[in-house]
């Protein structure tokens, strides 16, 4: 039984609980209520009421989990960042636990601050900016699947969407362009500066990227998620694609802007870069977005290269798929804690003189290994 | 993309104080640069002329928080030239030592300042960790942690704590291990070489023709240090070695800047182990001479020289300050022009800038 079947089954309970009181007071009504009654009854339970009821229930689950697992990315970020700079991290809200409520603290201050909005600023844009960012974050986790049984993209012959990892790296390269928005709406030097930045980190990363998916496909012989996860049946990509792996991986961090590659929210030089005018919830949402970007990106390497959910019979699938995801965060945290930032011109020296290179290199190793019959 | 001009300040992550730098960029490229400071000004030179000689010496100390025991030590230096006052051995070696202290403690507040300008924050918050080490020894040593007030108008306001050679010996020891961990951390790091080197050029008649003193004159490949070229106190009994380095760029002076920890390290455990037994003070009159009195240092950022005119009662007619980071961010147009927005931070970090000095 997968994720969309039991929505499906719960909903389906929960109608027909409801329709025989609905039908019972159709019952007892004047003939003339008694057919709309029995209208809307038979609307409820109906094939597509309940379907599109489900697919809502099974998102509405998918986020939840999603966001609970952000909590936890940022709550290992500062206890990680922490033991690497010598201090405890949070620990005094939520004591027992480590102090992993310190997030929703946080959460609930960044709440009830004020919204401002700059006199010069481009309202429409400003307000927009959020929007897409976090919109095509969400989107972009929700074709990941966490396993077979777990996941947005399963329909009703359990197959999957069949191009479900190219829709993930579309929503996911949405948000460079509402970084701009922001950068440009914001009507500051340094956040326009910050959405440029971005803008160019975006085009010199991008490609190098897709690249190593289109080997990853290649080997594969799949767009989804199940296809490219079936076929590391008997060994991960992340062997014979070494290469491809690790171009992957740094591209992802320039993606995800984080420190050695976060050029467009440079602290030092840009104080935050594009979102200098943002305060309150959008700065909050933005940055709770950056670390769900995080976790996307662990689970699109995860899903790609590490096998995804494939592993010993005695972890269900869903926490052995969590477990990869969070190995590649801690991978991607541990860079950005002992690395120093990197200038503009360099991040893109290195972005089209060495990783674009090594990525047609990957390339042409998976189409000899597909050549060779090898997979 | 049109040239724009940009405020980087007054309040700025890169300013470290309250100074603006204004830069016109062509995209990301830095087309022209202008510092201007100003906004700490609090009147000190004012200030001193309404006090008596030895009220000034808590107010010297407010001119840098990165190294206050170096400007009472210079204003103490100029008034005992105005006094004609010669200063007990005891003393002379205590000042050096706790100087010395002083040196390595700012320069490593300098190098958590630029690890923290370059991202990288396990460098700032390593240096502030070893930081507190020297500054653990100086409050033993005077009482307080940032503006001890400790040099009196002939000798040092009282004798070294019990115990103060093994700590200092100790504290040598522990700061030569982690500055090797540190040569380690920055040095071997890809991108913090990266960042560095070819990055902010003085050429080296530029540096001497704008004035510049300490670690970015030395970094130009100048052997310029006023401990080893006009000595002052004890300086000429111990041995040690001018930092020097002839790359001229960020990378040179953050070179010359570790390599003079080192050699603190070697003046720290000279001065502990022949420090002489004796009086640490005598006292001063409290009314100076008619006339002038120069006092010159090496503060850890350039050379800072005091000037003070007596007029026969107990208060200053005048005293000047040359402050080395006022005439050496002068410089800053030369070494901006050509680089990146990105490369400000690691060329203005590289200066250590103490803002408390430039304005007075």
């Amino acid at each position: 039984m997968n994720l969309y079947e039991f929505c499906r089954g719960l909903i389906h309970w929960l109608v027909d609980l409801i329709n025989n009181l609905w039908y019972w007071l159709g019952d007892v009504l004047p003939w003339w209520f008694g057919d709309f009654f029995d209208a809307v009854g038979d609307f409820a339970a109906s094939r597509g009421h309940i379907s599109v009821m489900a697919i809502g229930l099974e998102v509405l689950i998918i986020v939840i989990v999603a966001l609970i697992n952000v909590l936890n990315f940022i709550w290992i970020d500062r206890k990680l960042s922490g033991r690497i700079f010598d201090f405890y991290g949070p620990y005094y809200v939520g004591y027992r636990i480590g102090g992993w409520l310190q997030n929703l603290a946080d959460g609930i201050k960044l709440f009830v601050k004020e919204i401002i909005v700059p006199a010069k600023a481009d309202k429409f844009g400003f307000m927009l900016a959020p929007i897409i960012f976090v919109g095509s974050s969400f989107l972009a986790l929700a074709t990941i699947p966490l396993s077979p049984h777990f996941g947005v993209a399963t329909n009703e012959s359990g197959h999957g969407v069949s191009a479900g990892v190219i829709i993930a790296f579309a929503f996911f390269a949405i948000a460079p362009f509402s970084i701009l928005i922001a950068g440009w709406s914001s009507n500051n030097k340094y956040t326009l500066i910050g959405g440029m930045r971005s803008a160019a980190q975006m085009m010199s990363y991008e490609i190098p990227m897709l690249l190593c998916v289109a080997s990853v496909f290649l080997l594969a012989g799949s767009f989804s998620f199940f296809g490219v996860v079936d076929a590391q049946h008997d060994v991960w990509f992340a062997i014979p694609l070494f290469l491809g792996f690790v171009v992957f991986l740094v591209c992802l961090v320039a993606e995800i802007e984080v420190q050695p590659f976060d050029l467009p929210e440079a602290e030092a030089e840009l104080v935050e870069g594009w979102t200098t005018e943002y305060c309150g919830m959008r700065f909050g949402l933005f940055m709770m977005t950056s670390y769900l970007r995080g976790y996307i990106g662990g689970a699109l390497v995860t899903a790609l290269f590490l096998g995804g959910w494939q592993g010993p019979w005695f972890i269900p699938d869903e926490i052995w798929f969590l477990i990869k995801a969070y190995a590649v965060f801690f991978v991607i945290e541990w860079a950005r804690w002992s690395l120093p930032r990197v200038r503009v011109d360099q991040i893109l020296d290195v972005g089209w003189k060495r990783l674009m290179p090594l990525a047609v290199l990957n390339l042409m190793i998976a189409v000899a290994l597909k050549t060779l019959g090898w997979f | 993309m049109a040239e724009m001009w940009i405020n980087m300040g007054p309040q700025h992550p890169m300013t470290h104080g309250l100074w603006n730098l204004r830069i016109k960029v062509d995209g990301e490229t830095i087309t022209d640069a202008e510092p201007e400071v100003g906004y700490l000004h609090r009147g000190i030179e004012k200030l001193c002329e309404d006090r008596t000689y030895t009220q000034i010496i808590p107010i010297t100390d407010r001119l840098c928080y990165g190294s206050s025991l170096t400007w009472s030590h210079l204003y103490c230096l100029t008034v005992e030239d105005l006094m004609g006052i010669e200063v007990p051995k005891r003393a002379e070696y205590i000042r050096v030592a706790a100087i010395e202290m002083q040196r390595i403690a700012s320069h490593l507040m300098w190098l958590a300042a630029y690890g923290a300008d370059l991202g990288l924050m396990a460098g700032f918050i390593y240096c502030m960790r070893d930081r507190e080490v020297f500054i653990d020894i100086l409050q033993a040593l005077t009482g307080s942690r940032i503006t001890y007030n400790f040099p009196r108008i002939g000798g040092v306001a009282h004798d070294v704590p019990s115990n103060f050679d093994r700590d200092a010996l100790r504290a040598c020891t522990y700061m030569e291990r982690r500055l090797k961990e540190y040569e380690e951390m920055f040095d071997r790091s890809k991108v913090f070489m990266m960042r560095n080197e070819d990055v902010g050029v003085l050429r080296r008649t530029d540096a001497m023709n704008l004035g510049v003193t300490g670690p970015p004159l030395r970094g130009s490949g100048v052997r310029y240090d006023l401990r080893k070229d006009m000595p002052y106190s004890v300086y000429p009994e111990f041995e040690f070695e001018p930092a020097t380095h002839p790359d001229c760029d960020c990378y040179a002076r953050y070179r010359v800047r570790m390599d003079e920890m080192w050699q603190s390290c070697r003046i720290i455990r000279q001065a502990v182990q022949k420090m002489p037994k004796g009086k640490w003070r005598i006292l001063a009159p409290r009314n100076a001479p008619e006339g002038t009195g120069v006092g010159r240092v090496e503060d850890p950022r350039g050379e800072g020289v005091m000037y003070v005119v007596g007029d026969g009662t107990d208060k200053p007619y005048r005293l000047k300050i040359r402050s080395p980071i006022f005439v050496t961010v002068s410089a800053a147009p030369k070494m901006l022009i050509g680089y990146k927005v990105a490369d400000v931070v690691a060329i203005m970090g590289s200066l250590d800038m103490c803002i408390g000095e430039t304005d007075r």
